[in-house]
């Protein structure tokens, strides 16, 4: 029952990256594309009605997280506390300026907010695959499961590494690039014209960094933490995840020569779940590896809540995210197709 | 949440008699609502993660029974919230009259779902049920239908979401008020004085009964030591009385100032005028909450307002009966000025509760100094500490000049009804386009 929860858990984490990870993404390339008011308006227009929707994801994962692993919860969330707070300031700092922009009619201001927009997506994505980094790593857990790092120490992977260290730095940029071509690629789907060309020549160019970077990062994963490797080998059947990792990789390139913007979004879309499910499949069963000792890491078994609570969850959660889907499907298929500026809204 | 109530009585005004003005007056408040909404988001997601950051003892403790209603409230009520106010600001031209009203009502029940859960969260804080002890002695959940019908929840939910029905209703009368004052958007200014006059009145009424009574006897029954400290009770007594005003004296432990109502305590609390009710000496110093005297006037504030506001709205019905409401200028007055009490009697509400519970996280269970992180120290808690008071004064005045410049500029102008009348989309100035 707690494995079938790991899995809901992740399911959640890789339905907030996907969702949050395109409008970060294209407040990311707000400046790259958006060149006048007219145009940036309309990249904040395509992610306009569905933003602060997609961040719900990280709140109900967040949630979900909360009651089915009490544990990790409790440890992680209190061990990450600096670069958590941070991100707390960015996802608020990102909310008053997109807010904002729209609001003030002044040609002062407004840049000042676009500005604030791209700089808290940007740091945001960074800082969202540090973190996948940290957790792949591992941490100085003690024996009472708890831990707590410093921001950042010599930048080496030892046992006094810091929440940045160089491999978490580079995860930190594959995930940089990555959700900048995620956002580029929806750009491209809600907008025609010149939006959508800039857009379709970032993604290009941008996808050969995504496939440098995610060779680094897996060699350099398989060198920081041997666990990935061992579960690969371990069970085979763990390679569909790479595999879809891979296939995404590819059918985005393929699709981007194509000029065939919404089939390269969704390859996307296979390719941060690929990743993000690899890196989960990968350090299973822990759900919070040690970096000093393999013993203190915490575990499925160690952190989850009772059966009974996790069964009867179950009850509750099926229906109610089937509902969520239901809904979802009909909002992006009300604002479906390309942006219109004439229309109500900004 | 109160808004969301209001919004859909307007909508439902407009589908029901057909008069597109409260459709427009709807719209106007919708943004209001927006940039509420977007504070309440921004400032809610911390209040998330800080369990776990700040709390993560307490988490760990009992994550498995508070996780999960909160993980509720994100599944049933977030995702339904956030969804739909999309729909409520953008799809007015496309969803038509039948299916925008439909939104408003999903967007209430989305919003006043979102408070039971969190409500429940915080009632079983305050009357712990339906747990067990699991392995290292964590608690986990014991019965699902025990966590989600505490009786607790009970009466501090309705209790809860009356203060915020209250509190909008005041806004908008207060809105509506200054319209008439400032003689611009007369016609909207009546719509709002009667519509808030009106919910505010029936509101009122309810939060001091059934609600709150029903509380305090909860409170009576389960805190006893909490019942002491708000009333200001230092000593035991035998049809205790209740005490309007007086200014609690810690050293000498008696209230200073009394104005006291005679056995008064004792009848609200048993029904019985010569009834026994505990004062503060019948508990121990360790088991009595830590900031007495911020409780007792948290409390008295509380109660003081809502006594007001039913004073307040009981004229404002009179008057509106009369038809006299919209000339009386200085009875506007009152109304326009009264704008920021309700909020004071609202966080006053949450504090007698939260000062109240303490020295309890969980009442009974475990004590507020055995939860907090011990391995964040309280440097970097400073800091963070320091950083959110920062950020929080800044949305704070970002929100009040967001507000005061949507009700400058106010809904769109009125229209008789031999005019054509103007589509459901906004004004083009950039001023008055919505929030997503």
């Amino acid at each position: 029952m707690a494995t079938v929860w790991y899995c809901l858990v992740a399911l959640m984490i890789a339905g907030y990256v996907i969702l949050d990870g395109f409008d970060l993404g294209a407040g990311i390339l707000h400046f790259s594309v958006g060149r006048t008011e007219s145009q940036r308006r309309r990249v904040i227009r395509s992610i306009g009605p569905v933003w602060d929707g997609n961040e719900v994801w990280l709140l109900a994962g967040g949630g979900t997280l909360y009651f089915a692993f009490p544990g990790l919860y409790a440890s992680s969330f209190s061990g990450f506390y600096l670069p958590l707070m941070m991100v707390l300031w960015l996802l608020i700092v990102r909310g008053v300026a997109v807010e904002f922009r729209n609001h003030l009619e002044d040609n002062l201001w407004r840049p000042f907010f676009d500005a604030l927009f791209m700089l808290a997506s940007a740091l945001l994505a960074i800082f969202y695959g540090a973190a996948l980094g940290n957790v792949i790593r591992g941490v100085p857990l003690d024996s009472s499961g708890t831990f707590f790092l410093p921001l950042w120490t010599n930048f080496q992977t030892g046992k006094d590494a810091g929440i940045l260290d160089w491999y978490t730095v580079l995860v930190g940029l594959l995930a940089f690039v990555t959700l900048a071509v995620h956002g580029a690629l929806w750009i491209a789907v809600k907008n025609e014209d010149l939006l959508q060309h800039r857009a379709r020549i970032i993604a290009k160019w941008a996808w050969s960094a995504i496939a440098v970077l995610t060779a680094a990062v897996t060699l350099a994963t398989f060198r920081v933490q041997p666990l990935v490797l061992h579960n690969l080998t371990t069970y085979i059947w763990g390679w569909v995840f790479p595999d879809l990792a891979l296939a995404g990789l590819i059918a985005m390139l393929v699709f981007i020569l194509r000029g065939d913007d919404l089939k390269a979004f969704l390859s996307s879309c296979a390719f941060i779940a690929g990743m993000l499910t690899s890196a989960v499949f990968g350090i299973y069963p822990y759900v919070l590896p040690s970096n000093t000792d393999p013993r203190l890491g915490l575990t499925i078994a160690s952190t989850q809540t009772s059966p009974y609570g996790l069964s009867v969850a179950l009850v509750w959660w099926i229906p109610g995210m089937l509902l969520v889907l239901a809904y979802s499907v009909f909002i992006y298929r009300h604002f479906a197709g390309k942006v219109r500026l004439e229309e109500e809204g900004y | 949440m109160g808004l969301a109530l209001l919004i859909f009585v307007l909508k439902s005004i407009a589908l029901k008699t057909g008069d597109d003005h409260y459709n427009h007056a709807a719209r106007f408040w919708i943004k209001i609502f927006a940039i509420a909404f977007a504070v309440g988001v921004v400032t809610g997601i911390p209040m998330e993660f800080q369990f776990g950051t700040n709390w993560s003892r307490f988490s760990k403790y009992a994550g498995g029974l508070i996780g999960q209603t909160l993980a509720m409230e994100g599944v049933f009520a977030f995702f339904l919230e956030s969804s739909f106010l999309g729909l409520l600001i953008y799809g007015e031209n496309r969803l038509g009259r039948k299916l925008h009203w439909l939104v408003s009502l999903v967007l209430f029940a989305g919003t006043w779902l979102s408070g039971f859960f969190i409500v429940a969260t915080d009632a079983w804080m305050q009357h712990p049920v339906a747990y067990t002890q699991g392995r290292d002695g964590l608690l986990v959940l014991r019965s699902f239908w025990g966590l989600i019908l505490n009786p607790w929840t009970f009466w501090m939910y309705l209790h809860n979401m009356l203060g915020t029905v209250v509190t909008a209703s005041f806004v908008m009368a207060s809105a509506g008020a200054f319209y008439l004052l400032a003689k611009k958007q007369e016609e909207y200014g009546r719509i709002f004085v009667r519509t808030g006059v009106i919910a505010a009145a029936i509101a009122s009424v309810l939060m001091l009964f059934p609600t709150g009574d029903r509380q305090g006897v909860m409170i009576a029954r389960f805190q006893p030591a909490t019942l002491a400290a708000m009333e200001g009770l230092f000593e035991t007594a035998e049809g205790a009385p209740i005490a309007i005003v007086g200014q609690p004296d810690m050293d000498k432990r008696k209230l200073d100032n009394p104005l006291l109502v005679p056995r008064a305590l004792s009848f609200l609390t048993y029904q019985k005028w010569a009834a026994k009710v505990k004062g503060l000496d019948a508990f121990d110093p360790k088991d009595q909450p830590d900031g007495i005297p911020l409780l007792y006037y948290s409390y008295h504030i509380m109660v003081g307002l809502g006594t007001l506001f039913i004073a307040v709205m009981l004229v404002s019905l009179w008057l509106l009966r009369q038809g006299r409401i919209y000339q009386s200028r200085p009875w506007l007055w009152v109304l326009m000025l009264s704008l920021p009490f309700p909020f004071i009697a609202n966080t006053a509400g949450w504090m007698t509760a939260e000062l109240g519970r303490q020295p309890w996280l969980i009442y009974g269970l475990m004590r507020t100094a055995a939860g907090p992180s011990m391995n964040v120290s309280s440097g970097n808690t400073l800091f963070t500490l320091l950083g959110f008071m920062g950020m929080y004064a800044l949305l704070a005045m970002l929100f009040l000049f967001l507000m005061r410049r949507e009700f400058d500029h106010g809904p769109e102008p009125w229209y008789e009804a031999s005019e054509p009348q103007p589509g459901p989309g906004f004004s083009s100035r950039g001023a008055s386009t919505p929030l997503p």
